[in-house]
């Protein structure tokens, strides 16, 4: 019997540049998700607030979050794991409700990347590996995932027009995502244009910087059917760490928090990978998308390519993955993106995806990375 | 002068392994070794999180290594930018240790594959700035 269940989402549309401040962009996600749940001000009894705070001026932004979502005088407090932090934040409203401590808890992820250049914002992203040993290289996200890409062809024979699938993939349903930064139609051949950013990985290896907020409301089980028509239940939640230094890592071509927070999750909701009927996985670079299929169990070791070359993880295949376009083609705003991947399998789960509904999806699971694989959160959703 | 001269840019200016910069000048790239419990680390630590002695010695990284993995970066984080392109590799050496860092950037790509056999060595940056690479064994 599960103890949470969301009863609420809301994602702002991700963009290059949002003509606004962090607490006005907000604000969009959280008045989506308000009116998506029905629920008044005063019926949250507390927040989470989750972004990467080197990208905010801002200091201690929950207060001025709190304030201006009009959530005083309950209490808020901040989460912060990288590129996971609103799964991580799903993580400790799921402790508040399940312990008994409040019933309706608020899951809001931001990001505004724009406040900032592209060089800055990979050197920011740089020292989010280890900034005594490692950053003095000259270190960015792009070259960390590159190695683990050199790594799963090396081991498994899996090429760079693998991964120009996923991304082929991504754009099919980017397209059809109006909330997502990257909307073009892509061909292989484009995608395939050797740009490269830190080899193997090219320019559309690569997801996009975006600004972004995204917000869940959870509420205990009981409360959520009281609530809501149609509450999704929090079935299944696994976390896992590895080593922030790459010299600390046993392996280069699966992410080790992942394996174990995938198999923690599907643990706690007793089920199987072939039981997931639609999931999200963190698609920062197309291999990481490739590297999830194996991590999560949607396919075996070194068969991830197999899935994509099959079309397995389209609408239509096995087990569709990242059918809103994933953060390849939605963007990538830090804080918010774990919530909006929360948001997508929502959706699915309640039948209201329209053009990327999955039909009669009944579980869904969120896989959201935080930095190069130091922090895994999977999440597991279900509906009777 | 202590280890803000580790690198190209450094992030850390005090830390307790200082010492492996004075190792780097006299062109040894060092580990550390538990003195209680013998378990080794590189990147050095001035702590055993096995058995939480703070008794450390510095071992050598010598030999040679097996290139796991690596990657020519083409764009740079700020700061960066007139080095590139750069390759960055991990390699693994003796005793399960690892060792993550710039690629020698005279070798020529073709030779340059996992499973290419590596060595480290020191490298002087000029402006009393050190730091190491991985380069063909």
């Amino acid at each position: 019997m599960s103890k949470v269940a969301v009863i609420g989402v809301g994602q702002s549309a991700f963009v290059r540049s949002y003509p606004g401040s962090i607490r006005e962009l907000a604000f969009e996600a959280y008045r989506e998700a308000m009116k998506d749940s029905g629920l008044r001000p005063n019926q949250i009894d507390a927040s989470v607030i989750c972004s990467a705070p080197e990208y905010d001026k801002q200091r201690t932004p929950s207060g001025l979050m709190a304030e201006y979502l009009g959530l005083n005088p309950q209490p808020t407090f901040y989460v912060e794991s990288v590129c996971s932090s609103s799964s991580s934040g799903l993580r400790a409203a799921y402790g508040l409700i399940g312990s008994g401590l409040h019933d309706v808890v608020l899951v809001l992820g931001f990001q505004k990347m724009s406040e900032i250049s592209s060089a800055e914002s990979q050197e920011r992203m740089g020292r989010g590996a280890d900034i005594q040993w490692e950053a003095p290289f000259g270190t960015m996200m792009p070259a960390y995932y590159a190695m683990y890409a050199r790594g799963h062809f090396e081991k498994y024979g899996t090429t760079e027009e693998d991964l120009g699938l996923i991304r082929l993939k991504s754009s099919t349903y980017g397209v059809i995502n109006d909330k997502a930064v990257f909307r073009k139609s892509l061909t292989l051949d484009k995608i395939m244009e050797p740009k490269y950013i830190a080899s193997p990985l090219k320019m559309m290896d690569c997801c996009a910087n975006a600004d972004g907020a995204s917000c869940v409301i959870l509420a205990s089980a009981k409360k959520a059917k009281d609530l809501v028509a149609r509450p999704v239940q929090v079935i299944g939640l696994g976390m896992a760490t590895a080593p922030i230094n790459m010299a600390g890592r046993d392996t280069f071509s699966g992410l080790r928090c992942a394996q174990i927070a995938g198999k923690r999750a599907y643990e706690m909701a007793g089920i199987k990978p072939s039981d997931v009927d639609v999931a999200e996985v963190h698609d920062c670079f197309t291999i990481a998308e490739m590297m999830a299929y194996e991590d999560l169990g949607f396919a075996e070791p070194g068969q991830g390519k197999e899935l994509i070359r099959n079309k397995e993880t389209y609408k239509e295949g096995k087990i569709p993955v990242n059918v809103d376009g994933g953060l390849l083609s939605k963007g990538h705003p830090i804080g918010a993106t774990g919530g909006s991947q929360i948001r997508t399998i929502v959706l699915q789960l309640r039948g209201q995806a329209g053009e990327m509904q999955v039909p009669n999806a009944k579980i869904g699971l969120v896989h959201n990375i935080g930095g190069v694989g130091i922090y895994g959160n999977v999440s597991i959703f279900g509906v009777e | 002068m202590g280890f803000e001269q580790f690198g190209i840019i450094s992030f850390t200016g005090t830390t307790k392994t200082e010492q492996f910069v004075e190792f780097l000048k006299a062109n040894e790239l060092k580990g550390t070794v538990c003195k209680e419990c013998g378990a080794k680390y590189f990147p050095p630590r001035s702590d055993c999180s096995a058995c939480l002695s703070d008794q450390m010695d510095w071992f050598p990284i010598a030999g040679e290594g097996t290139l796991i993995s690596f990657t020519k970066a083409m764009f740079a984080p700020a700061g960066f930018e007139k080095d590139v392109p750069y390759m960055l590799g991990v390699a693994d050496f003796a005793d399960g240790v690892k060792v993550f860092g710039r690629i020698d950037r005279s070798l020529p790509d073709d030779v340059v594959k996992p499973g290419m056999k590596v060595k480290v060595r020191a490298v002087d940056l000029g402006s009393d700035r050190l730091s190491y690479e991985l380069t063909k064994a």
